[in-house]
């Protein structure tokens, strides 16, 4: 982690070219070396962070007045710091029959906060939770008497994240967690807060800008979204090619349990959606056999999405990963011990994350975990299906190479879709989807499920969603239709997303297929759409023009009378039959 | 420690902070006379000189330097105490 002065030497580099993103930032203590602090780690992740910052303590004017800076800055995203320290002011000038209640009344503020700036403005609210303070009146006996500061803190945070979990718009900044791992001498500088009322030190405050902006970027749709494990000394102690299935340590051998819980952890990130690869220099036989015999292994042949064990370079290797998962590289994270092969895939493959692990494997998990590698800012129940879905993916490449021409493959397939407005079922998923998609979305508009909501609710919009299968197996819903009617012959396609997993299936023309369905049914004459150029989405640039739409004053345009339906092998699934 | 080896680390110190490589300071410069050296960046030197010399100074004593040779005295008693 860089020093607080390292990063305030960014404040004077040049921001141009990079992504914009606007902050308010609302706290009841001093908060101007955070906000340097938040600006200089912002540009390190190729951030703008543009702050809003009101006078000192002004929380309360900022908020309750529609009027206000806040709500003209027009931020999309507005951070809450209320400070242990003041709390416990607040809580120490209470009358004792008062002080049982305050995690309620503080809770009750918070939520007044988030329903007011909800109501005027269409912002991520990142409320940060609350840093224990051991005040000593009690001792441990606080931890059986509501009355004491340390039991109303605990039961405020655990207030914080009932809230949290219905609100789509709120996320917790997780400070207890760094002062759980750093201290709360390493986080609170007494100085600093009898002189200048700022409530964190100033070593501490890269972290505080490190776990805000892990928050931002997620939602941003900046996330890891793939695990590469090399094995030898990385996922097992020793060299399977060598050792032997015995001997390699794993269990209660040798430093067997340092791989073991490594692995552990690996496995709830699977879980939970993280793909996980394997990329190794070994034999095929060899490498997987611990994963189907070794009574200790926690990882399973079920576990792993693509297994790639050969003699190629991890360059070449994590190329072919790639290309079966169809994510970028600064979506995965390489795990491997040896420094010499971390630096050739660091230095050949631009965007990957690849951390530098302890010499010693008994480090690995500390270590790993203090990088919060794997932020997200949304989870649903068709995240723990990845696996299964690239598994089934990384089969279809290998079918794929058996048929000497596409469209004999694309047949064979045997693909059925289904295409419907977005309900109550799909939402969730088509939020997530608006959230992390960056390759396939022709505008990349970020929208929250209150977003998704509100626009199948209005008239003016119209929506498609779309699931696909195939004899291998099931793709969930892989694509996102929105359209906005911009007068009353034209429908215009506000939001356009693929998962790029069904890339080159025919999934594109079965999509505009059916928007061209869902204009005539309407009246619609024209369909038009535009391509906003990001970082990432240089894959469609060209897709309006490929489907046969005509650059129009800055729009693609299509003539519905005109629109001759596209070719594809897909069948659609019809009501009756689901 | 003598004072004037003192002001070198504590000049290298402002330098770092205030991010200006040119700044020279001597026993009777003042805040006034540095343009980055505001009430905010006050406390980052103060945090950061007690990193380097490995002390803490009291409330109190920041409050009464009226110029880099008071802060360099202070620094200097500490160190031979």
């Amino acid at each position: 982690m860089k020093t607080f002065n390292e990063l305030k030497k960014n404040l004077k580099k040049d921001t141009a070219g990079l992504q914009r993103v606007s902050i308010a930032l609302l706290a009841d203590s001093a908060t101007q070396l955070f906000a340097q602090a938040l600006k200089g780690y912002g540009y390190d992740r190729n951030y703008s962070f543009c702050l809003y910052e009101p006078d000192y303590n002004q929380i309360d004017s900022e908020v309750f007045n529609a009027q206000s800076g806040l709500y003209q800055s027009g931020c999309e995203f507005v951070l809450i710091n209320l400070s242990t320290e003041h709390l416990l002011r607040e809580f120490q000038s209470l009358p004792l029959n008062l002080r049982t209640d305050f995690c309620q009344q503080k809770m009750q503020y918070l939520e007044a906060l988030v329903a007011a700036i909800s109501e005027q403005m269409n912002a991520r609210i990142i409320i940060s939770n609350f840093t224990a303070i051991d005040e000593s009146v009690f001792g441990n006996y606080r931890n059986k008497t509501r009355s004491s500061f340390g039991y109303q803190i605990r039961t405020l945070n655990h207030l914080l994240m009932e809230f949290a979990i219905d609100r789509q718009n709120v996320f917790i900044c997780d400070v207890l967690a760094l002062q759980e791992r750093m201290g709360y001498e390493k986080i609170f500088d007494p100085k600093l807060y009898v002189h200048a009322d700022m409530v964190y030190a100033i070593e501490f405050l890269p972290f505080l800008a490190k776990s805000f902006s892990d928050i931002i970027a997620a939602i941003k749709g900046q996330i890891h979204k793939c695990v590469i494990l090399d094995l030898d000394n990385t996922t097992w102690g020793g060299i399977i090619g060598d050792d032997g299935l015995e001997g390699i340590q794993l269990g209660s051998l040798g430093i067997g349990k340092a791989f073991t819980e490594l692995q552990h952890w690996i496995k709830q990130l699977q879980e939970r959606g993280v793909i996980i690869a394997i990329c190794s220099k070994n034999n095929e036989d060899t490498a997987r056999a611990p994963f189907i015999k070794h009574p200790d292994m926690v990882l399973r042949p079920e576990d792993i999405s693509v297994f790639v064990a050969n003699w190629e370079t991890k360059v070449d290797n994590i190329h072919y990963i790639r290309n079966i998962l169809n994510i970028g590289f600064d979506a995965m994270v390489f795990l491997d011990d040896n420094p010499f092969e971390r630096e050739m895939v660091r230095s050949s493959i631009p965007g990957i994350t690849v951390p530098d692990l302890p010499e010693d494997p008994a480090e690995y998990l500390s270590y790993l975990r203090t990088l919060n590698l794997f932020e997200t800012a949304s989870f649903t129940a068709e995240d723990g299906e990845r696996t299964r879905q690239y598994q089934e993916e990384a089969r279809r490449t290998v079918l794929q190479k058996s048929f000497a021409d596409e469209e004999t493959f694309l047949k064979s397939l045997n693909m059925q879709a289904d295409a419907r407005p977005i309900d109550n079922f799909s939402l969730p998923r088509v939020a997530q989807l608006t959230q992390r998609s960056n390759q396939f979305n022709l505008r990349t508009v970020r929208y929250t499920e209150e977003d998704i909501a509100r626009l199948i609710a209005s008239p003016e919009y119209f929506s498609l969603t779309f699931s696909l299968q195939d004899q291998l197996g099931s793709y969930g819903l892989i694509a996102v239709v929105i359209l906005k009617a911009s007068d009353a012959s034209t429908l215009f396609i506000d939001t356009w997303i693929m998962s790029c997993r069904v890339l080159k299936r025919g999934m594109e023309q079965f999509t505009l297929n059916e928007i061209v369905s869902v204009a005539k049914q309407h009246g619609f004459k024209k369909i038009t759409g535009d391509y906003l150029p990001t970082s990432k989405n240089a894959l469609v640039q060209n897709l309006y023009a490929d489907l046969g739409f005509r650059s129009t004053e800055g729009l693609w345009v299509l003539d519905v009378n005109e629109f001759k339906a596209k070719k594809h092998y897909i069948k659609t699934i019809t009501e009756t039959a689901q | 420690m003598e004072h004037q080896k003192i002001i070198s680390e504590v000049q290298e110190i402002f330098r770092e902070v205030l991010d200006n490589d040119d700044l020279e300071i001597q026993e009777n410069t003042t805040a006034r006379d540095v343009e980055e050296w505001d009430s905010l960046n006050h406390i980052q030197l103060v945090v950061a000189i007690e990193k380097h010399f490995k002390m803490r100074f009291t409330t109190a004593e920041i409050q009464h330097w009226k110029n880099v040779g008071e802060m360099v005295h202070c620094i200097a008693q500490k160190h031979s105490g």
